[in-house]
């Protein structure tokens, strides 16, 4: 399999990335700055976590900008896999790649903690790994997770399966509407999710409930 | 222009500057002129009591600094403790107490990013923070604004930088009503052999401006830190800077990169006094002149002139030596992070700080006494009133299960969730222990097994009544903490926050508690490697209370064995480990006392270091055995609130007995010194927990099985037992519907 980790400035959990991917997929994924002429060819291109551009404008909205998004969007069209994870999923919703909104958390306040996600389909790439309705633990660490997206977007990410993770157990941490924690692209190749997988993967993390979706991500990637 | 550098010098300029009449003679005979309007302000800047440490040096001297693993003590950006494997860690502890009363977002932001700013610019990469938080009363108008701000700044730049806050501490109390404290702690790690100095080496090599643009926020920063406030305090906000932490972010990298190439020959970051104090401290250090030339350095304001320049404090900049063969890769790489590089002067051999502005000569001075031969004091101070000890009959009463439910549910006691949950606690994937135990704990990346531990701790209330041993516990407590995780306490860096040192009393309690902050230091073998003292905190001749926080590293072979608080299986031992055979006997100045019977009575509880190293080591041994699942030490509140934190976090109760014929107040409530609780996964029957006891009395160490864990309440003696439920809803609540109130 071959991944590649998409880094803009101001993003700072590309190393926790970079380590998951290592880690679960047996080899280091390319490292693409920015302004890299290109992305390599890969089967997966990852957003990583953090505050691209300070996040000083809309989170993620610099970024979605960048040209190298013009070579996301163009993978994305083509079936390469491409996950977004926090500000990854805000640059991927600028970006046009998903829909709706990615607001400021309702308490008004940075929230790092540990939630409940269920995996709420496994019919894709990502969540395979998991079973149907699986509850697994998940931390998440952001300022502007609360989802939402007009009542005809939300019938249609519902409708064709497009949730692919939500917030369980009353752990909804930012007042995502209906409990939305990750949605998937009309063509299911496309994942942005607000929590943290990847901080969650081996026992120094407390937990490996993250592992699964990387696991089955880089297999069916290879 | 606005501000030409012809002003006259008048006696209440001088004054404006901070500078007392006989500092201003020095300077005149320093000179032998009058000094230009730049030149006062370069000398206000770096004689200023924040950044000469003027009153405090003398008794900052007495402290133990070295060690076998210590390879850098205080006088540079962070100290730095070898970890083995050709690894170090580097950290530091400073405040940012004046700046974030002013504006709280923003002075706690920029106290996070200058700590960072000290770790990163020796070569390191910050891998963990904490912070320390004092604040006024919970009911004084201020103090939820203040929690409010502040929290979310530490909040907003490192959790955008990318750095995981693993402990700290966050504190109420009256005293601190105009004057809250904020102090930043931050390390990083680092190979042995690229560690990066400020001192400059070589003449006529290009000095380099990096980072961020300077404008004119934060001129006057390091003077204004340095005076007490009045009422006049909102007018001083334009003197707090404004934090970026996406340009800290690329600073780091870009600096991190460029120090591989090998181009880097010194390196200073620009914090208080900006450019000056770096210059400057460049320069003497190596015992080199340096020359700047102001209009080479970015800016961001028009018509910025000389003394806004050279006093700015704008965030996110180093000065740095390079060689200057390697000046175009040095340039490629903040290019490519697109931060400014400008070449902004050079070193030279006459040891004179000169500073060119165009065309002009606007300051000429001799660097060294600028720098580190700067004035010092050695200020009157008078020995500290010790409160009477309470009498042994003066205990009053309380049902001790509605006493524990009070205090843990308590400002003092209660969780800290509300706030470090504002935090990113597990960025970088390395946090094993995060805030809410007896200290933080990261793995060393690279290492299977290896990890760090971090604490900060004082206890000012035991400072006020006593410095001297409020001093020495500070050094034991948190040297304690880092032993109840199992790990091995290698260094420390102190934080010394107290009022304005010109008055005796005040100058006594830094002399006393930095006595006993060195005694201790030296009896457990626990280093002061840097450090930071901010004085004058005190707002209309009140002081705070005397508040010097120990940040301490302690080194765990074995992450793995690493030890948590929470009560870990049913049916365990409990042992009470340390302090005197009737479990708990001292109440002056407790938590008891103070929120329960608003009295402030009593002698601080005194530290026996030999006991509290014996002790320590004791556990640490117990802990590295492997027989134990739990431990916690003993603090605020005592042996009660030490068990109800045990059985909170692990969601499981237990039952303690008590001491028939000693008064349970005391018994519970009781801070006395040097104690931990530890359960076990022994047969309290057995030969091996028998073992343990026979070399418990051997060392003259009391280690009594108090109780067992279990059930879904906890029962202290003959008090009514009460639900770990309800405790744990006391304990939660309190900060939240505090700060929504």
């Amino acid at each position: 399999m071959k991944a590649a980790v998409l880094v803009f400035p101001g993003l700072n959990r590309d190393r926790d990335m970079i380590a998951a991917l290592t880690e679960i997929g047996g080899a280091e994924p390319a490292v693409v700055w920015h302004q890299d002429a290109d992305i390599p060819d890969v089967d997966l291109i990852v957003i990583p976590g953090g505050f691209s551009y300070g996040d000083y404008l809309r989170c993620g909205a610099i970024a979605a900008r960048s040209p190298m998004m013009d070579t996301v969007r163009e993978r994305a069209a083509h079936g390469v896999k491409v996950l977004g994870v926090c500000n990854g999923f805000q640059i991927l919703i600028e970006a046009g790649l998903l829909p709706g909104a990615l607001m400021r958390n309702t308490s008004l306040k940075f929230v790092c903690r540990e939630v409940k996600l269920e995996v709420t389909n496994t019919d894709n790439a990502f969540t395979a790994g998991y079973t149907k309705g699986q509850i697994i633990r998940c931390p998440v660490a952001h300022h502007d997770g609360n989802y939402f997206a007009d009542a005809e977007t939300l019938a249609r990410l519902e409708g064709e399966g497009r949730v692919a993770f939500r917030y369980a157990e009353g752990t909804n941490p930012n007042g995502s509407i209906n409990n939305i924690a990750g949605i998937l692209s009309a063509e299911k190749n496309v994942l942005g999710l607000m929590p943290h997988p990847e901080n969650l993967i081996e026992s120094a993390h407390g937990g490996t409930d993250g592992r699964a979706l990387f696991a089955a991500l880089l297999a069916k990637a290879a | 222009m606005t501000i030409a550098n012809d002003i006259a010098i008048t006696p209440q300029l001088v004054a404006d500057h901070g500078l007392k009449p006989d500092e201003y003679q020095k300077i005149l005979d320093l000179i032998g002129r009058e000094p230009t309007y730049t030149e006062l302000g370069i000398f206000s800047a770096m004689w200023n009591e924040h950044c000469s440490y003027k009153s405090s040096k003398k008794w900052l001297r007495t402290l133990p600094t070295t060690g076998p693993r210590v390879i850098q003590g205080p006088g540079e950006n962070a100290g730095v403790v070898d970890i083995g494997d050709g690894q170090a860690v580097v950290f530091k502890m400073e405040s940012h107490n004046h700046p974030s009363f002013i504006e709280p977002y923003q002075g706690a932001a920029t106290g996070v990013g200058g700590i960072l700013r000290d770790v990163f610019t020796m070569g390191a990469r910050p891998v963990a923070a904490m912070n320390a938080l004092r604040f006024g009363a919970p009911e004084h108008e201020k103090t939820r604004h203040l929690v409010s701000g502040v929290v979310a700044g530490v909040g907003g730049y490192g959790n955008a930088f990318g750095v995981p806050t693993v402990a700290g501490e966050v504190e109420f109390d009256a005293r601190y009503n105009g004057n809250n404290l904020v102090n930043a702690f931050a390390a990083g790690l680092a190979d042995t052999d690229k560690i990066f100095y400020s001192k400059a080496e070589g003449v006529g090599l290009p000095v380099v401006y990096l980072g961020a643009k300077t404008g004119r926020d934060g001129v006057g920063g390091a003077t204004m830190a340095s005076a007490e406030f009045g009422d006049d305090i909102e007018e001083k906000r334009p003197t707090v800077q404004v934090g970026d932490p996406f340009t800290e972010k690329r600073l780091l990298e870009a600096c991190l990169e460029l120090m591989q190439t090998g181009a880097v020959i010194a390196i200073q970051d620009m914090g208080a006094a900006g450019l000056t104090c770096s210059a400057v401290e460049m320069g003497a250090k190596g015992d080199l002149g340096i020359e700047l030339n102001l209009d080479k350095v970015p800016v961001r304001e028009e018509r910025m002139t000389a003394y806004e320049m050279m006093l700015s404090e704008s965030q996110e900049r180093m000065l740095m030596v390079l060689h200057p063969e390697k000046e175009g890769a040095a340039r490629a790489v903040f290019e490519k992070w697109e931060l400014d590089f400008a070449t902004v002067g050079k070193t030279t051999d006459d040891l004179r700080f000169r500073v060119l502005w165009q065309g002009e000569e606007v300051a000429n001075l001799p660097i060294k006494e600028l720098g580190d031969e700067a004035p010092e004091y050695d200020r009157p101070w008078t020995e500290p009133q010790i409160p009477a000890a309470l009498a042994l009959n003066d205990v009053p009463q309380m049902d001790v299960a509605d006493a524990l439910l009070k205090l843990v549910g308590g400002h003092q006691c209660s969780s800290r969730r509300w706030v470090y949950e504002q935090y990113d606690t597990m960025i970088q994937g390395n946090s094993i222990q995060r805030p809410g135990g007896d200290a933080g704990v990261i793995r060393v990346l690279g290492h299977d097994k290896k990890g760090l531990a971090f604490t900060s701790d004082v206890n000012p209330r035991y400072c006020e009544a006593n410095p001297f041993e409020g001093g020495k516990q500070a050094v034991a407590e948190c040297w304690r903490n880092l032993t109840a995780t199992g790990a091995e306490p290698l260094a420390a860096t102190d934080n010394l926050n107290f009022g304005n040192p010109e008055r005796p009393e005040i100058m006594g309690q830094l002399v006393k508690a930095v006595e006993g902050i060195g005694e201790a230091c030296r009896a457990l073998d626990f280093p002061i490697v840097s450090g930071n003292v901010s004085l004058y905190n005190e707002t209309n001749g009140r002081g705070i209370l005397p508040t010097p926080t120990i940040g301490g590293v302690g080194l765990l072979p074995e992450w793995q064995k690493s030890i948590r608080i929470g009560f870990a299986a049913e049916n365990q031992p409990i042992l009470l480990i340390g302090g005197p055979a009737e479990r708990g006997t001292h109440l002056g100045q407790s938590i008891y006392l103070r929120d329960l019977f608003d009295r402030r009575d009593g002698d601080a509880p005194h530290v026996d270091l030999a006991a509290e190293r014996k002790t320590g080591d004791f556990v640490r041994k117990l802990i590295r055995s492997g027989v134990v699942t739990a431990c916690h030490d003993l603090s605020d509140g005592g042996l009660g609130v030490g068990l109800a934190e045990m059985a909170i976090a692990g969601g499981m109760g237990a039952t303690v007995t008590d001491i028939d014929g000693h008064d349970p107040i005391l018994q519970f409530f009781g801070e006395d010194q040097g104690r931990y609780l530890v359960t076990l996964d022994l047969d309290p029957q057995g030969d091996e927990i028998a073992a343990i006891w026979a070399e418990a009395e051997a060392l003259g160490i009391h280690a009594p099985w108090i109780g067992t864990t279990g059930g879904t309440s906890l029962t202290l003696g003959r008090a009514r037992a009460v639900p770990v439920a309800a405790l744990t809803e006391a304990h939660e609540s309190w900060f939240p519907s505090y700060m929504s109130a």
